[in-house]
């Protein structure tokens, strides 16, 4: 089994075909994906005890808010702490261990649910499952760099979109499975974490046996590597080691935080948003509407945006990000109090586009940087940046939104404060993605200093 | 005289693969979708 999932056992044959590697990576991430849709358990999770209503000693909603926080934190850290060994030992063995940590996560989730001991969840979920989540992300994505050189952003914005998708599936199979499981003795939550857990390995597993990394040396056929690069590409390698003392990755760190934190401060609160900003003409069916139109368009933007900066540069695509979502979240409190709907849902959709943008094209962003051998491993380092956002962003909003409400004004009106200083938070990440410059000659493999080396003596 | 099967050329398997694999990700995909679209129409009714 152990050969079996060796790196060189998965190098692909001469004519291989590259475009088997993308639905191999979207099975990985749309599995993964399904971490956007926890909040699907949320309510059913609060009556496991009384099954039709919460009784004492029933779980409550700030408890369960914690499972998400522990596998977004875990996602980080993961993927931060395994991902040199990640690309040391090729997608095949990293996607397979990807599967078994995100199944054994829930049925670890589903005993602990089953035995109501919340610790187990927190445990099998958010901390196993978390690995997985770390893990499987970055999988995929020095694979789709090497295959398709010719089209970094394009590759890998395809393997992060299912990310952005697998809630849109987990979603609607998740309230199909509850309701088939449940009884007047169970909500079925234990039985559809037990039933996804195994459907997930299965579809990872054959995912990871779908990877096939190229034969040393392999380009696509017909394409030429450019004599002139855009200025931030370099054809040199840059180790995970050096990459984190160089100040582009700890720019890029806060392109990427400060665009997520504006990103899940949206997301959160985005169904109790619409509902007081528009108090009377939205129900909450219609909100419940409303998050899943934004969780395409986090789908489709991860797609759209990662293709487009294959065009027009990475640095220019962020660019856009922040002048453009810098514009729309100071837009969106006008668009409030002009009373329209439309506008104002066409306002979020855009921004939510921007948001998986971010997230798609920073590996090709990497790749330009710090060069595609070590990608990622060096991606996995830059997605403490997401560790961060989970937790500063709800964080902030939460506590600003109080304390304007504590402060008496108005609910509907405490939102135009939290979306201005997200407007400023991405103002920030404009300037930082501005100053990133090309790597110094000295980060690069192979012409770093050795540390604590003497210098060469003089010949006499 | 020898008679080939175009169905079990490589190219043609290979092309099967191709399409197998797909479409293994994007039905499952296709539905999330239309389900969500289905869900946030009630925005605008």
């Amino acid at each position: 089994m152990a050969g079996l999932l060796s790196k060189e056992r998965s190098v692909a044959g001469s004519n291989y075909n590259r475009w088997l590697i993308p639905p191999a990576a979207l099975a990985t991430h749309l599995c993964i994906g399904q971490a956007y849709a926890i909040s699907v358990f949320n309510l059913p999770l609060t009556k496991e005890l009384g099954i039709s209503h919460s009784a004492p000693g029933d779980w409550k909603l700030t408890e369960l808010g914690w499972i998400f926080t522990i596998a977004i934190f875990v996602l980080g850290a993961s993927a931060a702490l395994f991902g040199k060994w990640v690309q040391a030992e090729g997608p095949r063995k990293s996607g397979f261990v990807a599967a078994l940590c995100w199944s054994i996560g829930f049925l670890v989730g589903a005993l602990g649910i089953r035995l109501h001991q919340l610790w187990l969840v927190y445990l099998g979920y958010g901390v196993i499952g978390g690995c997985g989540l770390g893990i499987g992300y970055i999988t995929p994505v020095s694979t789709l760099i090497a295959w398709f050189p010719d089209r970094r952003g394009m590759a890998t914005g395809m393997a992060i979109m299912g990310f952005g998708g697998g809630a849109l599936i987990a979603s609607p199979l998740s309230d199909m499975l509850m309701k088939h499981f449940a009884s007047a003795t169970s909500t079925g939550v234990a039985a559809t974490w037990l039933v996804l857990g195994l459907g997930y390995f299965v579809t990872m597993t054959a995912g990871a046996f779908g990877y096939r990394v190229p034969a040393p040396g392999w380009k696509p056929a017909g394409w030429v590597e450019p004599v002139k690069q855009r200025a931030l590409i370099t054809r040199e390698n840059v180790t995970p080691a050096a990459a984190v003392h160089t100040p582009q990755f700890w720019l890029l760190w806060v392109v990427l935080c400060f665009n997520v934190t504006a990103g899940i401060g949206v997301l959160g609160q985005a169904s109790a948003m619409i509902q007081e900003v528009f108090k009377g003409t939205i129900t909450p069916s219609a909100a419940a509407g409303f998050v899943g139109l934004l969780s395409l368009f986090n789908m489709g933007g991860r797609f759209f945006w990662a293709s487009l900066s294959d065009k027009i540069g990475r640095k220019a695509t962020y660019a856009c990000f922040f002048t453009l979502g810098t514009a729309l979240y100071a837009l969106v409190p006008f668009a409030g109090r002009s009373g329209s709907v439309a506008f104002f849902v066409a306002c979020f959709c855009l921004i939510l586009t921007m948001y998986g943008g971010g997230f798609a094209t920073v590996p090709a962003y990497l790749a330009d940087v710090f060069g595609p051998k070590y990608v990622s491993a060096v991606h996995g380092r830059l997605l403490t940046a997401w560790s961060a956002a989970g937790v500063f962003g709800p964080v902030l909003v939460n506590y600003i939104r109080q304390y304007q409400i504590d402060n008496g004004v108005p609910k509907y009106e405490a939102y135009s404060v939290t979306l201005f200083i997200m407007a400023g938070l991405l103002l920030i990440a404009f300037f930082a993605n501005l100053a990133i410059k090309p790597v110094g000659e000295q980060h690069f493999e192979g012409r770093e200093p050795l540390p604590n080396a003497k210098p060469e003596p003089e010949p006499a | 005289m020898t008679e080939t099967n175009p169905v079990s050329t490589p190219q043609t398997s290979h092309a099967l693969t191709l399409a197998f694999a797909w479409l293994a990700v994007l039905v499952p995909l296709a539905w999330g979708v239309a389900q969500t679209v289905k869900k946030a129409l009630a925005l605008f009714g």
